[in-house]
């Protein structure tokens, strides 16, 4: 029986394993020295904040493994000979495959500051990150937080529930401003900072400075400001986890090399999620995605093509979500930081500064481009659909009502989108009222 | 604001301690004149002479050893009427009614003559407490939005210690309620005044205390979920409705209504959640009150057999358990707190089935046995033995059932284990109501949660909120709708959500399911298989 041995335990490397499962009866090992079953990375926060145990955030129960029979081994891999096709593991046992899947994730930035590998500095990724962080904030009155994405805003809600005053130094003049455009920084901003977040734009870590005794005791930005703090939250960015590959014959850049069916240069080997990097990307997506559903989509094609059944990696219309706080954040199609040449947009936020919407579609043919949406929930297969259909803003305008998510009884606002919308451009689009929203999409699928 | 929170604690706390001690306070004694106005002419000539003899004029610290001491006297003069065979003597008032009566009557002391006085310094303190201490939550928790932070790590809400002595607290005073009521007479002179407010100078029993409790933990609670769920206009109305039918419905009315001379009956109340609609006293009270009694029970029956199953076809079963219902109301309410710790394992939810169909098909036997019994009753009033069928009485069972399921499971269980099994036990393993419209839910209905495609990141808060113990998660990973017979819809999965994933919604039947997987959306490079 061939063996499919994956290193990772992430939800990339689970969902090839169960993917592996439900199409063949073959021998699968899921390697991890993060820990024994896998969890939900994007939960951790929750895990500090009271919200749930760590038990709740792994996704399926400790039998499940053992009942479709995916065994587990709990230990880190040394190295990887492609020729015996075999893995040196830390314990000094070897490991034999037939079928190897990288998964092994991604590792925060460390741009090589001094005082970084203090205690009290750390990323937020890990297993062992979550266990370091409640440790390090044990005494602490404030802490500082390095990079203006998405775990660092996790890191200060972190920190904020634990009562630790936080200082957040963003490099650029906003928040996420490689990835929001203007107004939905200033607004995601603007909501950080009323969380009471010492948030500072255009400043960057110079140093973090030793008490003495190996602990943190402050951080010198570059224009000499000194802060004191007990932790430092570096969470300027993820990249692939794969130092242990660089020893192996198998092709690394930033990420292990793969093309469209995860193939590594070596036969046999495959790479999928954070740690992969694609020949090119798709779709306007970057060559190293690091999303939770992009490691799924990948877990879920490989598994495919392991099975005998190779399909290429093709994920449909870009979408993510976030929350910031207490603001919800979904987008659908791309709404980039800039607009291009052939985009124009509309932007609409409500009073309270709380919820907004922005749209994004094509100058010359109308075609809607993306979404981003504030503190209202849309419907995700709409979306998807539509995008696919390459349809008008004025189509997608027009079943704003429809397209709606939130949970019953909420206030709407499509009424006052629309007219807004149709002030700025001129036209003239109404409403269609409120019906099931898949009669929506048998029609347009029709 | 912290310090004034806690203000408002050690107020609550002031509270609740008078309250729990003023059950082991005052003096009871009885007197003949207090024997003769409480006891009836059987009693009367069996009793007055041993209580005569040791009890009158004896005064008693406390209902309790009152009443230990009367009930002495009282089962054994019975036993030995029965040992005797002088069945024309045997007093078949039961321990509990004759302890409580007497008790009541005989109680004179501080508290007995200072009731408004103590139903300040109880329950007014209590609620004047927990109104400071849940109302700086509004500045606390800072702007709306889902605030959760320290859920796991307080010792109430964690089954730590706190928790554990909560649940002691409940389970005893769920116990001494239902099996020792005479225990809890002082509380119950303690509403006296509230009841008077209802019937000049009438006397409070213990389910008019338990009422008032419920209530007015209700609404306390309610206010916290306002203030909690200030961004969610679904939890907002949603607690408004729970609150509103357990006041005016499940309290004022039954309160009320007898005032005109009409039955006190709570008319959300439906069959086989109200497992003594059939019971043959139930049927001739209905009976004997008019035009109005006649309606109520055809309502009952309306309810159960066609209200429910076309609200729950629309709507799921939400409409009752999470809108209407006095248990899911105290549930959402003061269970709230309790909802993360029901159990999420495949064997709970196996548990689960077995138990609640098992307590329905029980309520189905014990209410085909009543009724039988109250057929005969007013068909055959002739008849010997009307209650027996099979060679089972009626009697038997539906006391088997009132102890097991009406008192252990919904009251003891049910609530007493909010700190340990998480709210809505008795909803998820007991209410066979909840069974019959589960099954509604399950097969036919227009409910589902919907899943947003493949916007799912796994996280857990949906699974670990949900009080029904349902794992969600498991369903909206897989891109998949909920629809399960237990979901209450109470709407907090959706709430919870920080992606924006789940919505509660009734649709048209296919595809109520959603994806059938086994990819999630978001992956087109399935569309080559299909």
């Amino acid at each position: 029986m061939e063996k499919v041995v994956i290193i990772g335990n992430g939800i990339s490397g689970v969902t090839v394993a169960r993917h592996i499962r439900k199409n063949s009866d073959k021998e699968i090992l899921i390697i991890s020295g993060e820990t024994e079953h896998f969890f939900s990375r994007t939960a951790l926060m929750y895990v500090y904040m009271g919200h749930m145990r760590f038990e709740d955030i792994k996704p399926y129960e400790d039998y499940f493994w053992k009942k479709n029979k995916i065994d587990l081994l709990f230990d880190f891999v040394e190295s990887i000979d492609t020729e015996t096709k075999s893995l040196k593991m830390k314990s000094g046992q070897s490991v034999s495959y037939d079928k190897l899947v990288l998964a092994t994730g991604s590792k925060p930035n460390m741009f090589g500051w001094p005082g970084q590998a203090l205690n009290g500095a750390q990323g937020l990724y890990s297993f062992q990150d979550l266990e370091s962080v409640e440790k390090n904030s044990k005494y602490t009155k404030r802490a500082v937080i390095v990079g203006g994405g998405l775990i660092g805003v996790e890191f200060a809600e972190m920190m904020l529930s634990r009562g630790i005053e936080v200082t957040f130094l963003v490099r650029e003049s906003k928040f996420w401003g490689n990835v929001l455009p203007e107004e939905e920084g200033k607004l995601i901003s603007d909501h950080i900072k009323s969380h009471h977040v010492d948030l500072r734009f255009n400043t960057e870590l110079d140093e973090i400075i030793d008490d003495g005794n190996g602990n943190v005791k402050s951080i010198k930005t570059k224009s000499d400001e000194i802060i004191d703090c007990e932790i430092v939250g570096l969470t300027a960015g993820v990249s692939p986890n794969v130092e242990f590959v660089k020893t192996s014959k198998i092709n690394v850049e930033r990420g292990i090399r793969i093309n469209k069916y995860f193939e590594t240069n070596i036969k046999d080997v495959y790479a999928i999620g954070d740690c992969a990097q694609l020949d090119e990307g798709i779709n306007g997506r970057r060559n190293i995605e690091q999303v939770w559903y992009t490691g799924r989509i990948m877990g879920e094609t490989l598994a495919q093509g392991i099975c005998g059944n190779k399909i290429a990696y093709k994920p449909g219309p870009w979408f993510n979500s976030a929350k910031f706080f207490d603001i919800e954040y979904q987008t659908y199609g791309w709404v980039l930081a800039k607009r291009q040449d052939h985009e124009t947009d509309f932007y609409w936020e409500h009073k309270d500064g709380k919820l907004a919407m922005h749209f994004v579609w094509d100058k010359n043919t109308s075609e809607f481009i993306g979404i981003n949406t504030f503190g209202i929930r849309l419907r995700h297969e709409l979306f998807d659909n539509w995008l696919k259909q390459k349809v008008s803003i004025d189509e997608v305008i027009k079943n704003l009502k429809i397209a709606n998510f939130d949970p019953e009884l909420f206030k709407s606002f499509e009424t006052e989108i629309i007219q807004q919308f149709n002030q700025k451009t001129g036209k003239n689009i109404e409403m269609t009222p409120k019906k099931w929203w898949r009669n929506l999409l048998t029609k347009s699928n029709a | 604001m912290k310090s004034i929170k806690n203000i408002g604690l050690i107020i609550f706390f002031i509270g609740l301690s008078i309250f729990t001690i003023s059950p082991l306070m005052g003096s009871f004694v009885l007197t003949e004149d207090i024997m003769s106005s409480v006891l009836n002419e059987n009693e009367l000539s069996n009793l007055s002479e041993p209580f005569k003899a040791s009890i009158v004029g004896k005064e008693y610290p406390n209902s309790a050893s009152f009443s230990s001491d009367i009930l002495a006297i009282y089962n054994d003069v019975n036993n030995q009427f029965k040992a005797n065979q002088e069945w024309d003597k045997v007093m078949w008032t039961s321990n509990k009614e004759f302890a409580f009566n007497l008790s009541k009557a005989s109680s004179n002391g501080y508290i007995a003559n200072h009731k408004w006085l103590m139903l300040l310094l109880t329950f007014g303190l209590g609620i004047l407490g927990s109104l400071i201490f849940i109302t700086q939550d509004l500045k606390l928790l800072g702007a709306p939005g889902i605030k959760n932070d320290g859920i796991y790590h307080t010792k109430l809400q964690n089954r730590s210690w706190v928790g554990v002595l909560t649940a002691v607290w409940l389970i005893t005073f769920y116990i001494l309620l239902y099996f020792y009521p005479y225990v809890l007479v002082n509380l119950t002179t303690i509403v006296d005044p509230l009841k008077s407010l209802f019937i000049k100078d009438a006397q409070a029993s213990q389910w008019f205390l338990y009422g008032i409790l419920y209530c007015t933990s209700m609404i306390v609670m309610g206010i916290r979920m306002f203030i909690k769920y200030r961004h969610n206009k679904y939890q907002v109305v949603r607690t408004a409705s729970v609150v509103f039918f357990q006041v005016i419905f499940a309290f004022l009315l039954v309160e009320i209504l007898p005032i005109f001379g009409l039955p006190g009956k709570d008319l959300k109340n439906a069959w086989p959640l109200d497992y003594y609609f059939l019971y043959d006293w139930n049927v001739q009270d209905l009976m004997n009150s008019g035009h109005f009694g006649k309606f109520i029970f055809v309502w009952g029956i309306i309810l159960s057999a066609i209200i429910i199953p076309i609200m729950v076809y629309f709507y799921g079963k939400r409409w009752y358990c999470s809108w209407v219902c006095g248990c899911g109301g105290l549930a959402e309410t003061v269970g709230d707190p309790f909802r993360q710790l029901s159990n999420k394992k495949m064997w709970a939810w196996k548990l689960e089935r077995w138990l609640i169909h098992g307590v329905l098909v029980f309520a189905v036997i014990m209410t085909i046995f009543t009724g039988y019994h109250t057929y005969n009753v007013f068909n055959h009033p002739d008849m010997d033995a009307k209650e027996i069928l099979f060679g089972i009485s009626a009697y038997d069972v539906r006391d088997m059932y009132g102890f097991l399921i009406g008192a252990i499971f919904a009251g003891v269980i049910g609530t007493g284990f909010y700190p340990i099994f998480g709210s809505r036990s008795w909803c998820r393993f007991g209410c066979p109501l909840a069974a019959y419209m589960g099954i509604i839910q399950r097969f036919k209905s227009k409910f589902r949660i919907t899943t947003n495609g493949g916007q799912c990141i796994s996280c857990g808060n949906c699974s670990t909120y949900c009080e029904q113990g349902i794992d969600v998660r498991a369903y909206a990973q897989k891109g998949q709708n909920i629809v399960r017979a237990s979901c209450v819809g109470c709407g907090v999965c959706s709430a919870v959500c920080p992606r924006g994933v789940l919505k509660l919604e009734n649709g048209p039947e296919e595809n109520r399911f959603g994806s059938d997987g086994p990819i999630v959306l978001g992956n087109d490079g399935f569309e080559v298989l299909n």
